[in-house]
């Protein structure tokens, strides 16, 4: 299968994410530049992490206008597996791809640290390949990653189980000192109501091999890859 | 024209900038002062000369970029 990785100007786990994919997995990989309006037959996206137009404004919201989202739309649109990581869910937050918002830290620090994460849906392209309630130790590197819904469509999006991962205890128990950044309910990732657009703000792409201190990103990666080959969307199922 | 945007938090949402500088104010012995919430202030100058038109193109940039509304409201004062 092929990944199409978005490139926007100051993003920069590109090469990361493409490395996972292409070199660790095995699979093609090919960088899509944020002014390209063609996503070179990609059958599933990244939109990885960075620091898009520096954060001007807010994280992810003039990312968001770049001529390539027009496409990433219509291709989540169509069922297409879409994965968000740190400002690629920021971004999808931003485009509407995912409700809700980010808010600064509740500690107002930059936090990068490894944490853990409790899979909460396997039903989504991106978890496929997880067991429900495994806990992935995977880093994350952010400043703005509190997670902010209103009430009403927090409690739409429990319901409707699109919370796709927790923060918790190695454990995996859901603790406010597990939290690293505030989020509402500790959410860590989320999908949207056709579940094939996955946000998170942990990185898995950072965390494929044991060299870097933990490889439980992988699963992340290997589900779409497994989806994809199966040729069955989960959207679609 | 020009039109000023300020885009704030809304109020049932947590500031953390806003609660450190209270907290900061504080320490500095500025018991006074109760809350902080910190937004942002946007200039716009605008082409047009008529106030209703300035106020109109300003509350739709503020929708379409300057504020995001899951978080934000906004207050426009043209001149």
């Amino acid at each position: 299968m092929k990944f199409g990785i978005v490139v926007f100007p100051g993003s920069n786990c590109d090469h990361d994410a493409y490395h996972a994919a292409k070199h660790v997995l095995g699979q093609d990989a090919e960088f899509i530049w944020h002014k390209d309006t063609d996503l070179k037959g990609a059958d599933a996206l990244i939109l990885p992490g960075g620091f898009s137009y520096g954060d001007y404004l807010r994280t992810g919201a003039i990312a968001r206008f770049s001529p390539v989202m027009k496409e990433v739309q219509a291709f989540a649109a169509k069922g297409g597996p879409v994965l968000g990581v740190c400002n690629g869910f920021q971004i999808l937050l931003e485009a509407g791809l995912i409700p809700g918002a980010m808010l600064r830290n509740r500690s107002v620090k930059f936090v990068c640290a490894h944490v853990d994460i409790r899979v909460e849906q396997t039903d989504t392209p991106f978890t496929g390949a997880a067991r429900k309630g495994q806990v992935l130790r995977i880093p994350i590197a952010h400043g703005e990653g509190n997670y902010f819904a209103a009430p009403d469509v927090l409690a739409k999006l429990e319901a409707n189980r699109q919370v796709v991962f927790r923060y918790t205890t190695p454990q995996g128990e859901v603790a406010d000192d597990a939290n690293p950044n505030g989020s509402i309910n500790n959410i860590a990732g989320l999908c949207n109501e056709k579940r094939n657009v996955v946000g998170l703000m942990p990185h898995p792409e950072r965390a494929c091999e044991s060299a870097l201190g933990s490889a439980d990103g992988l699963v992340i990666l290997e589900s779409v890859v497994q989806s994809v080959k199966s040729g069955v969307l989960v959207a679609n199922a | 024209m020009r039109a000023r945007v300020f885009v704030t938090l809304k109020p049932s949402v947590f500031d953390p900038q806003g609660k450190t500088i209270a907290d900061a104010l504080h320490s500095l012995g500025y018991g006074g002062v109760e809350d902080v919430r910190q937004g942002k202030y946007f200039e716009l100058d605008l082409a047009t000369k008529e106030a209703a038109q300035a106020k109109k193109l300003a509350a739709e940039v503020a929708d379409k970029l300057l504020a995001n509304p899951v978080i934000e409201s906004y207050r426009i004062e043209v001149e």
